[in-house]
């Protein structure tokens, strides 16, 4: 990275490609149309910032409905639909393309030191995709929604009353759609970005030179292009079996409904690494620059996000331990579920091994990472309960259940999201945010989320079944606890969101390398040229290595002196 | 098929060894089928045929719920699936087969050609394997309408009558039929959308687009319609004959 070629005729000077990629081009349809990949990720953004609000909404709803026992604001068959539309917003919509489409788009080629993604025109295309499946989510919700869990499990959402089925009566078909859509999205980037990954890479970008956060993001695509497809066979032959009867999954026709079980998760484990790796990338990435210091272990960290990719795909059983699975695929099932403790065991000692002796600084995004690991922590070790056969049998489909993977989830993917955006939020819009009210949106969402879900794990091993309307008066209490703290965790991002707002419309504008990494995305200008680096970069040395940093690239980045007069 | 090293021999040097190539060559000044976020054309060859295994990859997992589904309930219901395959017509399976096995050759042979810089046989070819995939939908279609007549559909339209001997089939065996038409009907669309990708294929090669230097198109194209060609081997003797 410290050297550049200065080959006249290799600039890009000459076309007027210097101007930042924001400006670049100007109007609607340079946005509508455009092949640039921050564009795209940068509209990916906004797609899924929009979700999550919708979703957030949703979960509000959910927890002010349980603020007492029996109804409170909606009735049993509203707070069906309520937490299922949750589930699909959340899942679908909004974590599974946050940061591998949304973020991976705007920063995997510039940390490769390339102009663009490999196939431009298809990653406009499964933006389009995205949206399109997000049409007919939003057309579900309006013409009834769903209440089947997110999960769609059959025969309850295979079964049509209309034609003399026992099932659900609320819009499947469209929802359904929506997810076997949004899955093409999904599959199109990760081929993207494997194409990308080998193929792309700058001069002297070696594989041990790659940042995690692509390591991370290659894991992610191979994931994504293996596993997605069987949702979407998995949703077709769910959607015939609604329409026609089949006779595949529906036990009233001879079918087993255990076996759409089987497909379902066989999608949709591997789809929770889909969502947590590339969290675990942001904060590699994160936690080298507030360190400041290269990652210990950098090809154990790079390999174990491959062995999640891996495991990932061998424990979708633990789903089905009370669905009448046989007792030895139960046992199999149990023993390849621990295996998934040992990289993610990798990374967080291999971070917190960074941490020590580090020159650690608390910017805003460092909290989010610190926060990740604290929390992905304790959604990673109560995994481990749930594992556990015996244990599970009493926890299963319980409140502690739900705590797990929303510690995985927000604690883990959506911590790292915010932190991410936060971290590269500078080179995306050229504003610097106001740094206080950054943390007290972080406070606020880290005590909030605290409170919402530790009183989960609480409820669940006492007992509360998850998705119930209604439940005991004994549980009241941590109930209310729960939904105060998601108040409070609602407050957080509306600070968070209003301080984003704030940047965009009246912030500083943001410096090169705003907090003194030394990876390669800091080098170029904030916001990035149309074609990321005025010079094509040639690599000399990996992303974290700060002994081999330069004075320059620590402070300024690269060539500054010689494009500054554009 | 070519493989990639044949390709990058054909278009030279590697695009990243050594500075000189590096500083000399770029997008810019490139051919004009060269994207402008590519360095070299060979890098340009490499990446797309790798998304194209990736994305054949996906295909094949598409293709593995069927499989699986099929296999699940044929081992729950050996007797059934064995009765409900001999009505299908293996004499029309068998015709496909050839037909889409031949189509697959000739597919092979646009590649070639297209390599090679023999314009006129591409088009050739290419037309031979659009009439072959063409071939492949009458002759299904003729079958579907038979089993339509009979009544021989998926779920809840399962209402067989007039069966081929005068055979009775058990209650379930709408379940084998559901199978019979998702896979087919799935394959019959990845025909349907092959024959789409091979028109346009041949549009651009009539119009000239593709030359020795840049037929990754053509090549890609093949891949694909090997792919719709490969699920067809296993689903005819796994649904008309055993």
């Amino acid at each position: 990275m410290a050297s550049v070629v200065t080959s006249p005729a290799h600039g890009h000077s000459d076309h007027g490609e210097n101007v930042n990629y924001l400006i670049a081009k100007r109007g609607l349809m340079s946005w509508i149309y455009t092949l640039d990949h921050k564009r795209i990720g940068v509209m990916y953004l906004i797609a899924v910032t929009a979700s999550f609000l919708l979703g957030g909404i949703f979960a509000l709803l959910v927890r002010a409905e349980l603020f007492t026992a029996g109804r409170t604001i909606m009735d049993a068959d509203t707070y069906n639909h309520m937490f299922s539309l949750h589930g699909v917003v959340m899942v679908f919509l909004f974590i599974i393309p946050s940061i591998p489409a949304a973020m991976g788009n705007i920063i995997l080629p510039v940390q490769l030191g390339t102009k663009d993604v490999a196939f431009p025109r298809l990653n406009l295309l499964s933006f389009y995709i995205y949206v399109f499946g997000a049409c007919f989510g939003v057309y579900s919700m309006v013409h009834g929604g769903v209440d089947t869990g997110w999960t769609f499990y059959v025969p309850y959402s295979s079964s049509d009353p209309a034609l003399g089925g026992v099932g659900t009566a609320s819009s499947v078909l469209p929802m359904t759609f929506a997810a076997f859509i949004m899955g093409f999205s999904s599959i199109l980037t990760g081929v993207n970005f494997i194409a990308t990954v080998h193929k792309m890479r700058a001069p002297g970008m070696t594989w041990r030179r790659m940042p995690l956060f692509i390591w991370a993001l290659y894991a992610t695509s191979i994931i994504q292009v293996l596993a997605t497809p069987v949702l979407a066979i998995t949703l077709v032959l769910l959607m015939a079996e609604r329409f026609l009867s089949l006779g595949i999954f529906d036990p009233r026709l001879g079918g087993d409904p255990v076996l759409y079980q089987h497909f379902f998760w066989f999608y949709s484990h591997p789809a929770v690494y889909i969502m947590i790796v590339p969290g675990m990338g942001v904060v590699s990435e994160i936690i080298a620059t507030f360190a400041r210091r290269s990652i210990v272990g950098y090809m154990f960290v790079a390999m174990s996000s491959l062995g999640l990719a891996l495991v990932g795909f061998l424990v979708w059983g633990h789903h089905l331990f009370v669905a009448g699975q046989s007792e030895y695929a139960v046992m199999v099932f149990s023993a390849l579920t621990f295996l998934v403790a040992i990289p993610s065991g990798v990374k967080v000692f291999n971070w917190v091994a960074t941490l020590y002796r580090g020159s650690i600084s608390f910017e805003s995004p460092m909290l989010w990472a610190l926060s990740f690991l604290f929390m992905f922590t304790i959604g990673g070790l109560t995994g481990l309960f749930l594992g556990m056969v015996a244990v599970d049998v009493h926890l299963h489909d319980t409140y502690f259940v739900v705590a797990h993977f929303h510690y995985v989830m927000v604690g883990g993917t959506v911590m790292a999201f915010v932190g991410g955006l936060h971290y590269w939020w500078p080179k995306i819009t050229g504003k610097m945010y106001e740094e206080r009210p950054a943390k007290i949106g972080w406070a606020l969402v880290f005590i909030g989320f605290n409170q919402t879900f530790i009183t989960q794990f609480v409820l669940g091993s006492r007992g509360m079944p998850r998705r119930y309307y209604d439940y005991l008066p004994e549980f009241q209490q941590i109930h209310q606890l729960s939904t105060i703290g998601s108040w409070i965790l609602g407050a957080g991002f509306l600070v968070l969101m209003f301080n984003f707002l704030g940047s965009l419309l009246k912030g500083k504008r943001a410096p090169r390398n705003p907090w003194g990494s030394c990876a390669l995305e800091w080098q170029t200008t904030s916001p990035p040229p149309l074609y990321n680096f005025v010079h094509d970069p040639v690599v000399t040395r990996g992303p974290y290595d700060y002994h081999l940093a330069t004075e320059e690239e620590l402070s300024t980045g690269w060539d500054e002196i010689k494009d500054d007069h554009k | 098929m070519s493989s990639s090293t044949e390709a990058a021999t054909d278009h030279g040097e590697h695009p990243y060894r050594g500075d000189d190539a590096h500083g000399g060559e770029h997008g810019h000044h490139g051919p004009k089928w060269l994207a402008h976020h590519f360095d070299t054309p060979v890098q340009q060859y490499d990446a797309a045929k790798l998304g194209m295994w990736a994305f054949l990859i996906q295909e094949l997992l598409f293709f593995s719920g069927l499989f699986v589904a099929y296999g699940v309930y044929r081992s729950w219901h050996p007797e059934m699936f064995q009765q409900a395959s001999h009505q299908l017509d293996k004499i029309m399976g068998g015709c496909n087969t050839i037909v889409l096995l031949f189509s697959s050759l000739t597919a092979a042979l646009a590649v070639r050609s297209s390599q090679v810089g023999n314009r006129n046989a591409t088009s050739r070819y290419l037309i031979i394997t659009i009439l072959c995939a063409c071939t492949f939908l009458v002759i299904k279609y003729f079958e579907y309408s038979h089993k339509f007549h009979t009544g021989l559909l998926p779920g809840r339209f399962f209402h067989p009558h007039d069966l081929h001997g005068g055979a009775t089939l058990p209650t379930n065996a709408h379940q084998f039929f559901s199978i019979y038409f998702l896979t087919t009907g799935v394959h019959g669309l990845h025909v349907a959308v092959g024959i789409g990708v091979l028109i346009w294929i041949l549009r651009r090669n009539l119009r000239g687009d593709f030359s020795k230097e840049y037929f990754t198109p053509v090549d890609l194209a093949a891949l694909y319609w090997h792919l719709v060609d490969l699920v067809w081997i296993y689903l005819f003797p796994l649904l008309y004959l055993i």
